[in-house]
């Protein structure tokens, strides 16, 4: 059931986001039915969780790894799951009101769209069963947290105060899932309760849960990692009083009281937990007393109140456990009152400031009486909630008194002087009439009922509970039990003349003498940053400053001094490798295979040095060509015919598109580089030479097994119907990644085509015809193109098709057939041929790879697998038996988009530009 | 093995990382072009003996397919990359008239940026010691604030 109940959040989210925009205040009834749907059947079930069962679901998320979503209900989840939905039903009516003189409603869409979100986040948070499941909601809720903080994200103080949330929560998270990790590691299981039932008291255990503890604290605003929760203060009321006071920050309380019954025994346990709760209750207690803002007031109030309750389950002993179940409901009832009631006040009067506002009692009678309700149950007075709570809370520390309870015990009374004097006084402060005040702030409009209605519903809840406390601490048994075994919970408005009562007197006492002597006097106006706040700030600007150092260290910014940077450390790692190696005995060197091989690769060598030392581009570039056809001899000469075929293509084609370019550029390079001598640059170029040639011999001299080329020869002809086996590789054995390779091939001529089209752009130049003439008008050429031009197509087609069985394949005749069309163009014979100018190479582009990837799935229809070829026979009369291998589809594919390719590059390449068209045109005139 | 050609790898290397070390993107695209050359010729000495083409039925005294079915693909891709550079020539021609790669200039500022801050702080330290030095502690307050 639960899984359907966060389903429906992030339907209803995911619809706010969308469509919540034109739907204005009509968004609110999409957010809010999940939450009054959830609330009613979480209701409904409540008997059963009642009668002690608690019902699990889940569903399978990675089959393999045994990763799945697991959801249990029982006592304390279904309470934090009533808390969550029903304080979200009611912040949501009251954000109806909130944001009703709204005027953007793409604001509005968004926080209604997060904020269901999150309470589906948080809802999956509280039910989870798995210890991934409850990760996953967890980070969830930070981020949204984030993304509600920053809802105003024009504004730069929304703006850091979201980002300092997520930095803390975030990383708080990170640290949790290391310790998620130890534990689940150390118990063997991924189940919670589980984990909880073996407890493991290993080191890795032990350390898990101090990594758990580090993400609850951050997660739960405490001390020293308290200060972003007052930042997020920067958020709307409505988030304010439901993430930052009700749901979110609770879920670290949620996992400590989780583990509490577990691992209290470990000797740090309550140690730490009393030390950190104790520090977070007191400091938040006292910085609330220092600030004039209510909201900022309020904010500390919260992190004085998780620590209370940090302290409460800390402790591990049953009978206090209960009561921080008990404390857990009040504080959701009377905090998220009290931020509403903030809120209210501020629509009313557009401050929040304690010591200006006055008068606002008097207009607004009944929102200060449900105030004065809900600050006296966060006070404890009776016959609130708070109250009875508190009182079961103070009574459970006095019995158990001894040792680290003790400290407990007046680390509790200290906080709760301070909560009743800081209560006192932001109650005081919003509604009481100040005439001293100087600049004075009163109410100018009433709120809508939608913003006071709330808080009247909220007290009556905390009234009626309060008066019910009996019924509910029976209730509330059940979830505590489901913590810890022995957990009741009794909560009573007559605790008897117990020495709690007395403590309850004596705080009510001092901290109403606290809150007269600050009112009194009017100040204790005091803000400046935190420990954790500067801590913070110094952290997160020396990761600026340190960036910035190594950026300066590493980034010159000049492109040859990283080349030469890459090419050392590639020198040097490799060189290292190589000495370090054993390879003693160099397999069996030759000078050269053949007189022939010597010859052209010295030839090539010579060529290849004398392509540096050209002064002028286009020497350079046919030198570069002649070293290529030199490597298309030596494949030839190495048994690699279809490298032979492929280089010599592509030498060629290479050739006229340097040529195509270089006509735009100066004759000669520029000055050579200044940024290192020459020395330096020829004697790091010879160094990558040798520790190639090195690495070459190295790496020829190892016996390589053979069985991989085995099989592949083996397999060619009865597997893929192909005797070429280069071929049968290429589009058979790995033709995954040929599919990937040719993807690569058709996007870098796309972007060739932009790069050239936005050239275009930039001179502004109109856009040139697709094949405009470039070359000089040589007849010869012309016709001698027109005359070969049909059977160059028909010899490309026939080198792709017999490429499965002989030297060839879809690449050698793609390159063929695009060098038929580039000649075309180059000999100005195209443009007045209806082919090329309909159909467009981009198109041909497309279909080869259309081909090529259905080849792919076509298998998986029939059962095979992607790229498994097929074999079939069909009998042609006259022809005979010709065998069909669905491979050469696919050869096919890689043919046209290898066309498409070359075209598309070189036709870009020849187009006139504003300049370079002035050059073509001076050629031909 | 032959020597001739693990010496033409070595000089393919060099002279392509010679040519890459330069600001022209003409000089690049070539130095990119030999450095392909060398590791695809580097693929095929390295990885296989010389003999006849691999076609089944004439296996034996063939030579191993693996490394050129690499190499095939390797060459064809090159040509993509080498015209996508030089269209990006192109491109910086059209806009600054030449097809040099000036500095990254982000990364330039940060450093000037820096550089000024060094520079300032090393200034006050010196005025600070030459105050020092001087025995003038009666700053001028006006002289304080401008600063």
């Amino acid at each position: 059931m639960t899984e359907t109940l966060i389903g429906l959040h992030a339907i209803a989210g995911a619809a706010c986001l969308v469509v919540g925009q034109r739907l204005r205040r009509g968004v609110f009834v999409i957010a809010l039915a999940p939450l009054a749907i959830s609330l009613v059947a979480l209701a409904i079930r409540t008997g059963d969780v009642l009668d002690g069962r608690s019902p699990t679901s889940g569903a399978t998320w990675v089959e393999g790894l045994s990763l799945a979503f697991t959801f249990r209900l029982d006592g304390f989840a279904a309470v934090m799951a009533l808390v969550v939905t029903a304080i979200g039903v009611i912040v949501m009516i009251y954000a109806w009101g909130y944001f009703a003189g709204d005027d953007s409603p793409q604001r509005v869409a968004r926080f209604a769209g997060f904020f269901t979100l999150f309470a589906g986040a948080m809802l999956g948070l509280v039910v989870a069963r798995d210890v991934w499941t409850l990760f996953v909601f967890w980070e969830l809720t930070s981020v949204l947290s984030f993304l509600l903080i920053g809802l105003d994200d024009h504004l730069a103080h929304a703006r850091i105060a979201a980002q300092r949330a997520l930095m803390v929560t975030g990383a708080g998270g990170l640290v949790m899932l290391g310790g998620l990790v130890c534990l689940v590691h150390a118990a063997g299981t991924a189940d919670l309760q589980a984990v909880l039932e073996a407890a493991p008291t290993s080191t890795t255990a032990q350390v898990g849960v101090l990594l758990v503890l580090i993400g609850a604290f951050a997660k739960s605003a405490q001390f020293p990692l308290h200060f972003w929760l007052p930042g997020a203060m920067a958020a709307p009321t409505p988030v304010s009083a439901y993430l930052h006071s009700a749901t979110m920050v609770k879920a670290g309380v949620v996992v400590i009281a989780r583990f509490a019954p577990a691992f209290a025994s470990l000797g740090w346990w309550r140690p730490v937990l009393v030390i950190v709760g104790g520090a977070t209750m007191l400091s938040g207690g006292v910085a609330a007393l220092r600030r004039d803002d209510a909201k900022q007031a309020l904010a500390f109030g919260t992190v004085s109140q998780l620590g209370l309750l940090v302290v409460l389950f800390g402790v591990g002993e049953p009978e206090v456990t209960a009561a921080g179940v008990g404390l857990l409901v009040a504080h959701a009832l009377f905090k998220s009152a009290l931020f509403l009631t903030i809120g209210a006040v501020e629509h009313a009067t557009g401050s929040r400031d304690l010591r200006r506002l006055s008068g606002v009692g008097r207009a607004l009678p009944s929102l200060a009486v449900a105030a004065g309700l809900v600050t006296a149950s966060m006070i404890g007075l009776p016959p609130l909630l708070g109250f009875a709570a508190k009182e079961a809370a103070l009574g459970a520390l006095v019995d158990g008194a001894g040792g680290w309870i003790t400290v407990a015990l007046i680390v509790v009374v200290l906080g709760s002087v301070l909560t009743t004097a800081y209560s006192v006084r932001i109650w005081w402060g919003l509604f009481a009439t100040k005439p001293s005040a100087a600049e004075r702030e009163t109410v100018h409009h009433r709120p809508s009922p939608l913003l006071w209605a709330p808080v009247v519903v909220l007290a009556g809840a905390s009234l009626v509970a309060g008066f019910g406390s009996g019924a509910l601490g029976r209730r509330l048994t059940v979830a505590a039990s489901s913590l810890d075994e022995a957990a009741h919970v009794h909560l009573t408005l007559w605790p008897g003349l117990h020495v709690s009562l007395l403590l309850s007197v004596v705080i009510v006492a001092l901290g109403g003498g606290v809150a007269w002597a600050l009112i009194r006097r009017d100040s204790g106006s005091f803000s400046s940053e935190t420990m954790g706040e500067r801590a913070y700030g110094g952290a997160y600007a020396g990761l600026l400053e340190g960036a910035k150092r190594i950026t300066l260290v590493t980034q010159s910014g000049s492109l040859p001094v990283y080349i030469a940077v890459i090419v050392s450390v590639v020198v040097v790692v490799l060189g290292v490798a190589l000495a370090r190696g054993s390879a003693t005995e160099w397999g069996h060197p030759v000078v050269a295979d053949s007189v022939m091989q010597g010859a052209v690769a010295v030839l090539s060598a010579i060529m290849a040095v004398s392509v540096v030392m050209a002064r002028r581009r286009f020497v350079s570039v046919l030198l570069l060509g002649g070293v290529g056809q030199g490597l298309t001899v030596l494949f030839l000469l190495y048994g690699a015919p279809d490298l032979a075929l492929t280089q010599f293509m592509i030498e060629t084609l290479m050739i006229v598109a340097f040529v195509l370019v270089l006509r735009h550029l100066p004759r000669h390079y520029s000055a050579p580089p200044s940024w290192a001598p020459r020395a330096f640059r020829i004697g790091l170029s010879a160094a990558v030479g040798i520790t190639f040639a090195w690495f070459a011999l190295a790496a020829g001299s190892v016996d390589r097994p053979t069985d991989v080329t085995d099989a592949v020869e083996q397999l060619s002809l009865p597997e893929a119907g192909g005797k070429n086996v280069v071929n049968v590789v290429i589009v058979d054995f790995r033709g995954i990644d040929t599919m990937g390779e040719i993807t690569v091939f058709g996007v870098a001529a796309l972007g060739v085509a932009n790069l050239v089209t936005a050239s275009r752009r930039v001179v502004g130049a109109p856009r040139a015809t697709r094949f405009a003439r470039i070359g000089a008008e040589s007849m010869i050429f012309e016709q001698v193109t027109r005359m070969i031009f049909h059977m160059t197509l028909l010899v490309s087609l026939y080198i792709t098709l017999r490429g499965h069985n002989a030297p060839g394949g879809g690449f050698a005749g793609g390159l063929i057939a695009g060098a038929a069309f580039v000649f075309r163009v180059l000999a100005g014979v195209a443009t007045n041929r209806p082919f090329v100018s309909r159909v467009s190479p981009v198109a041909l582009i497309a279909l080869g790879l259309t081909f090529a990837v259905g080849t792919g799935f076509a298998p998986l229809f029939a059962g095979n697998e992607f790229l498994e070829s097929s074999i079939f026979h069909v009998d042609v009369p006259a022809i005979g038996d010709v065998k069909l291998v669905t491979a050469g589809v696919f050869d096919l594919g890689v043919y046209l988009l290898v066309i498409g390719v070359v075209i598309t590059v070189l036709s870009h390449l020849a187009s006139r530009t504003h300049s370079g068209g002035a050059v073509a045109d001076g050629m031909s005139s | 093995m032959s020597l001739m050609l693990v010496v033409l790898v070595g000089v393919l290397f060099a002279t392509g990382t010679y040519s890459m070390l330069h600001r022209s993107l003409t000089r690049i695209v070539v130095g990119v072009g030999l450095i392909g050359n060398g590791v695809n010729l580097l693929l095929i000495v390295a990885g296989s003996r010389p003999g006849l083409p691999p076609i089944v039925g004439k296996l034996t005294g063939a030579t191993d397919p693996i490394p050129q079915a690499l190499v095939l693909t390797a060459i064809v891709i090159g040509f993509a990359l080498q015209a996508f550079l030089l269209a990006l020539a192109w491109r910086s021609w059209t806009i600054d008239g030449n097809d040099d790669v000036e500095d990254d200039l982000e990364d330039r500022r940060i450093a000037d940026q820096r550089r000024r801050q060094i520079r300032r702080s090393e200034a006050e330290r010196r005025a600070e010691r030459e105050r020092m030095l001087s025995g003038d502690d009666n700053r001028d307050p006006q002289g304080t604030d401008a600063r």
